[in-house]
């Protein structure tokens, strides 16, 4: 199981045509304390790099988008109560929704986890 | 970017890994474990804060025939020596130029605490409006340290003495303090018990270490330090008030005294009779979204006003702001939609502060 990165600094991991899909930590980091997440409706329907999510911090609010087109299927209800768990746990149990995948060739408009770590220190 | 003043910490604060950003022209710690993290232990312990941006002007005089006691919108005459007064610097159209706190350091001696950015300016007006008696500059000789959360009054007790102890809000104290002379005052800007200490910007850094030895300290930037006003309902200069904004208007007129003469007296006169356009609210995000600064207040679908301050608020668990709105939304439970792209969230106009539950009065 692949996982692939965008610049916008979101995650998404692909498994049998299902997509978990984060923010990376680094991302997190660099939003300070989340305060608030702007889930997708169940059912929403989204095109790759489209406005998926809103998440909220302390210091400032940011949009979230999907990595890959494909339909919400699932969402981290948790992050309701407790959207620090993306501070906590970006990568793992901060995901935020499933998506469907509508095309899976399109991980090629995607990083890799090398090419993302490289990307991320140019930033610096 | 003009170059950023450092404040005598600068150093120590990248030292201790600190998060530091621009504020009114200074390069300034804005968080150091974390904003919510430290804003908790305000709450809860003691956190210290780097405020020597904040400028102090000492003036040495005759405070009536000076003209100082028209200066400011309180009275200076009637401040008892060792007490200290907030209130206003305002223009003759009764906007404010700066929010201030005078120290009344002896009969014909006061300190002048500003803010950061607007230092060189308030030193301008105010030099222009005395006839007499000296003002000086003495903000980059004067270092200040704010220690503030419900057992701070414990820790400076430990470290200076019973004395500080029997401060009472509002009443500051002459000490000797590492060596040199010190104003120890109880005053803040969190909500919680608390102090800040004035002391010469060259022993600032042996303060910080010495209350930061006590466990019971932890430092906190300013990101905690505007959740934390924000909370009490505190105006920051520059976002919710500024000189297109009167005190009126702000819903500051508890610090304006009508009894004396004072510059943009009869502004504020005239707009008392008439009526103010405009008011600032509090509201409260029925949601965790956080309002922010320029966000659109909305009423009925029709734009009403906008947001200066907003924030997530740790402790009531929700969104919470303030901005100014056409008067007749001015009353508790007016219904307010907040927006910006594409947020939106619904909020309600409540009454400050937000949070109560603060050790301030203690």
């Amino acid at each position: 199981m692949e996982t692939y990165y965008s610049k916008e600094h979101e995650w998404v991991k692909i498994k049998e045509g299902v997509a978990s899909v984060g923010i990376t930590e680094y991302a997190a980091h660099q939003l300070g304390d989340i305060t608030f997440v702007d889930l997708p409706k169940l059912g929403k329907v989204v095109k790759q790099f489209d406005l998926l999510a809103g998440i909220e911090s302390v210091k400032a609010a940011s949009d979230i988008y999907a990595p890959l087109s494909g339909k919400v299927v699932k969402v981290n209800e948790a992050l309701n109560d407790t959207p620090e768990i993306v501070n906590e746990a970006a990568e793992d149990a901060g995901w935020l929704a499933w998506l469907e995948v509508a095309d899976p060739l399109e991980v090629k408009n995607l990083m890799t986890r090398s090419q993302y770590d490289a990307y991320v220190k140019g930033l610096a | 970017m003009a170059d950023l003043n450092m404040t005598p910490l600068c150093q120590e604060h990248q030292r201790m890994k600190a998060l530091m950003a621009p504020f009114g022209g200074w390069q300034m710690p804005i968080q150091y474990a974390g904003i919510i993290a430290e804003h908790k232990w305000c709450r809860e312990q003691a956190a210290l804060f780097d405020i020597c941006h904040m400028g102090e002007f000492l003036f040495r005089g005759d405070t009536q025939g000076s003209g100082l006691e028209e200066v400011f919108t309180f009275s200076v005459n009637s401040i008892p020596v060792g007490r200290s007064r907030y209130g206003f610097l305002l223009n003759e159209h009764g906007g404010i130029i700066d929010d201030l706190i005078v120290f009344r350091l002896a009969d014909d001696r006061v300190m002048i605490v500003v803010n950061a950015a607007t230092i060189a300016n308030d030193y301008a007006v105010i030099k222009g409006r005395l006839r007499g008696g000296g003002l000086e500059n003495i903000s980059t000789t004067t270092g200040k340290l704010d220690l503030q959360g419900p057992l701070s009054r414990e820790v400076l007790v430990k470290a200076f003495g019973p004395a500080i102890g029997q401060l009472p809000y509002f009443k500051f104290s002459n000490m000797t303090i590492l060596g040199v002379e010190a104003i120890v005052s109880r005053t803040g800007y969190t909500g919680e018990l608390g102090y800040e200490i004035f002391l010469p910007a060259a022993k600032v850094l042996e303060l910080w270490q010495l209350l930061l030895a006590d466990e019971r300290v932890k430092p906190a930037g300013l990101g905690a330090r505007d959740v934390l006003r924000l909370e009490v309902g505190y105006s920051l200069y520059g976002s919710d008030i500024d000189e297109t904004t009167t005190p009126l208007e702000a819903g500051l007129g508890a610090f304006v005294n009508f009894d004396k003469e004072f510059i943009g007296k009869a502004a504020l006169l005239k707009q008392r009779q008439e009526g103010v356009s405009r008011l600032k609210v509090a509201f409260r995000a029925n949601s965790r979204r956080s309002p922010r600064h320029h966000y659109e207040i909305c009423c009925e679908g029709a734009s009403v006003g906008s947001v200066t301050s907003g924030v997530f608020s740790p402790m009531l668990g929700c969104g919470v702001g303030m901005g100014y709105v056409k008067p007749h939304l001015g009353v508790l439970g007016a219904p307010l939609t907040i927006r910006h792209e594409n947020v939106s969230m619904e909020a309600t106009v409540v009454e400050l502060p937000f949070y109560r539950g603060g050790s301030l009065r203690v």
